[in-house]
């Protein structure tokens, strides 16, 4: 039964609905895995076993009756904990929410549960989804399954991490700054960051509403594919919702084919802060793309060297208006309050007690950016950055079809090693914050590991807004060229749990 | 432009309804000193001509028909409130007493 962990979303879902195992043991066998294997990981930070246990014997009822399943009906998932879950504990990574357990579902949650997909638990995350690491979590940092000192990215690295861990073969991130993708491209996994408004944000806990974005994770292109078209679409619940058709992104995955296609090699990504091993599988990955018959092409896109400093003004701005909702009213902790303070003293002292350095650096770097004064010199001009990179990322795209560049300039860190140089830090998000100040579409997946740490390189591709397929097609084909070089995937190099 | 001291993050905790801790001020005010440094260059590429995006797409705000629909029941909205009182969230002292 081990095996059934090592399937990709795609067979296991195969399989349930062809008869040869069933939903629950598929349940079962990832709830064994995450038991064995989580303390040292620590991926989770809640468990549903009941939730993924009932969720999968009506998915095996369904079948009894000769229903018509989805997809990717009865295979498990890990969900971020920035998403609502009805009945369910919600914290974000943060002390201020903790054992809050929400009465609603965010849309995001609630497609996953009509698709029959099987929520195993809510994952580890940097607090309120701010940072590269996971470090900031108020529950203690996730270890990245390639070797457990390291970091597994982040925000989002209890999702990335329960993929590499094979605790399950699907999860769900987002992504304001690159959450999902560098994540994925330090866990040897694939994340994609949608087209902003593609997926619905109703429920999802905001940190910087502008750039936020939810979007699939997992371990073949294919899967992610799958898993995109079960939570993407239009969502009248979410004002910024797109109402299009999503594109055909399953489709494109299977493709596999690049001919023709035209490809542009960011050269902004590239030089000091690069390492070596990083740019050797990056260049040996542009080849590969040569080979199977894509044009690849230089572009440059001067402004994308203005996006870090644009988004630490522009997501913290967002942050200190979105965080002030943690009051201690309505929801949440609440310290102080002993009958001889005012609901002023207890908001502060709740919110100082209640949220970590990175969350309080950022509101106070954000409040000082829309303060009085400095609001034209520093969140105003940081949104004059936004229009000149969406310019860039236009004219690139007159005379390419995607862009490509590594995920991260660095394979994964050991924990701790960054951990008071917020400056060094933010260098991880370095390639993958562009597309969110644009709203365009990104994918990181795995091209390789680094000859000098043995750890796994992310290839990351830019697409335009709601131009997804591309991602996947483009994707789809070095995954599988790879794959057929390796004789198998980059996951099975990973050592043993 | 100028850098950030720590009375100023003093001032930015108070809007911000943070009560910092006296070593935080210390460290922070060197941080944000430090990062402020390094993001100010946004200031001396965009010019007058360079519009602003806020916002990835074309933001219109959305109303929805003004209709009796099902809702969170008092129960269901005050689960996860620190006090409640008579289906009522319970807050401390807000006005001052003078």
């Amino acid at each position: 039964m081990t095996d059934l962990i090592r399937y990709t979303a795609a067979e296991t879902a195969s399989a349930i609905a062809k008869g040869d195992v069933s939903a629950v043991e598929v349940a079962q066998a990832h709830l064994d895995r995450i038991d064995a294997v989580d303390k040292r990981v620590n991926a989770f930070l809640h468990v549903d076993t009941e939730g993924a246990l009932s969720a999968a014997r009506a998915v095996d009822a369904k079948r009894a009756k000769g229903e018509e399943l989805g997809p990717l009906a009865g295979v498990p998932l890990a969900l971020k904990d920035v998403f609502t879950t009805k009945g369910v504990p919600t914290t974000a990574g943060s002390k201020i929410l903790e054992g809050w357990v929400p009465p609603y579902d965010a849309t995001l949650t609630g497609r996953l549960k009509d698709a029959g997909i099987v929520i195993l638990g809510k994952t580890n995350m940097d607090e309120f989804a701010m940072g590269s690491s996971t470090e900031n979590s108020a529950y203690g940092p996730t270890g990245n399954p390639w070797d457990l000192s390291r970091i597994p990215g982040g925000s989002g690295g209890g999702s990335a991490a329960a993929l590499a861990a094979f605790e399950a073969p699907l999860a769900i991130g987002t992504d304001t700054g690159g959450s999902i993708r560098q994540p994925g491209a330090v866990t040897g996994t694939v994340g994609v960051k949608p087209t902003y408004g593609s997926v619905s944000r109703y429920g999802l806990i905001a940190f910087s509403s502008s750039l936020d974005q939810g979007g699939p994770c997992a371990r073949t292109v294919l899967d992610t594919a799958l898993l995109h078209e079960a939570i993407a679409g239009y969502d009248p619940l979410d004002s910024t919702s797109i109402n299009a058709p999503v594109p055909a992104v399953v489709e494109a995955a299977k493709l596999r084919d690049v001919r023709g296609m035209r490809i542009g090699v960011v050269k902004e990504f590239a030089g000091e802060g690069y390492q070596a091993g990083v740019m050797q599988r990056f260049n040996e990955s542009v080849e590969l793309l040569r080979e199977l018959g894509a044009e690849v092409v230089e572009v440059s896109c001067p402004s994308f060297t203005l996006a870090m400093p644009a988004y630490y003004l522009i997501a913290p701005s967002e942050a200190s208006s979105n965080l002030a909702r943690f009051d201690a009213m309505r929801y949440g902790l609440r310290v102080g309050d002993d009958g001889t303070r005012s609901a002023e003293d207890v908001t502060a002292l709740t919110r100082e007690a209640g949220f970590g350095p990175e969350v309080k650096r950022r509101i106070i770097l954000g409040t000082y950016a829309l303060s009085s004064g400095y609001y034209d010199a520093y969140y105003g001009s940081a949104q004059k950055v936004r229009t000149l990179i969406s310019r860039d990322f236009d004219a690139a795209f007159a005379g390419v079809d995607v862009l490509v560049s590594p995920t991260t300039p660095t394979t994964a860190f050991p924990i701790g090693e960054r951990a008071d140089d917020p400056l060094a830090m933010y260098l991880a998000d370095l390639c993958t914050i562009p597309s969110n100040l644009a709203g365009n579409a990104a994918m990181s997946l795995p091209c390789g590991l680094a000859p000098e740490d043995n750890l796994p390189v992310g290839l990351q591709i830019i697409a335009p807004a709601m131009a997804d397929d591309r991602l996947y097609r483009v994707g789809g084909a070095v995954e599988a060229a790879l794959n057929d070089k390796w004789g198998h995937t980059l996951l099975e190099e990973a050592p043993a749990l | 432009m100028p850098g950030i001291t720590r009375e100023e993050v003093a001032h930015l905790a108070r809007l911000s309804r943070l009560e910092l801790q006296a070593e935080e001020l210390d460290h922070f005010a060197e941080q944000l000193d430090v990062i402020i440094g390094a993001v100010a260059r946004v200031s001396e590429v965009a010019g007058q001509d360079v519009p602003p995006t806020s916002h990835p797409l074309p933001l219109t705000n959305v109303m929805r028909a003004d209709e009796v629909r099902p809702s969170l029941t008092p129960e269901e909205a005050l689960a996860g409130a620190p006090a409640a009182e008579e289906q009522r969230f319970r807050v401390p002292q807000i006005l001052g007493e003078d």
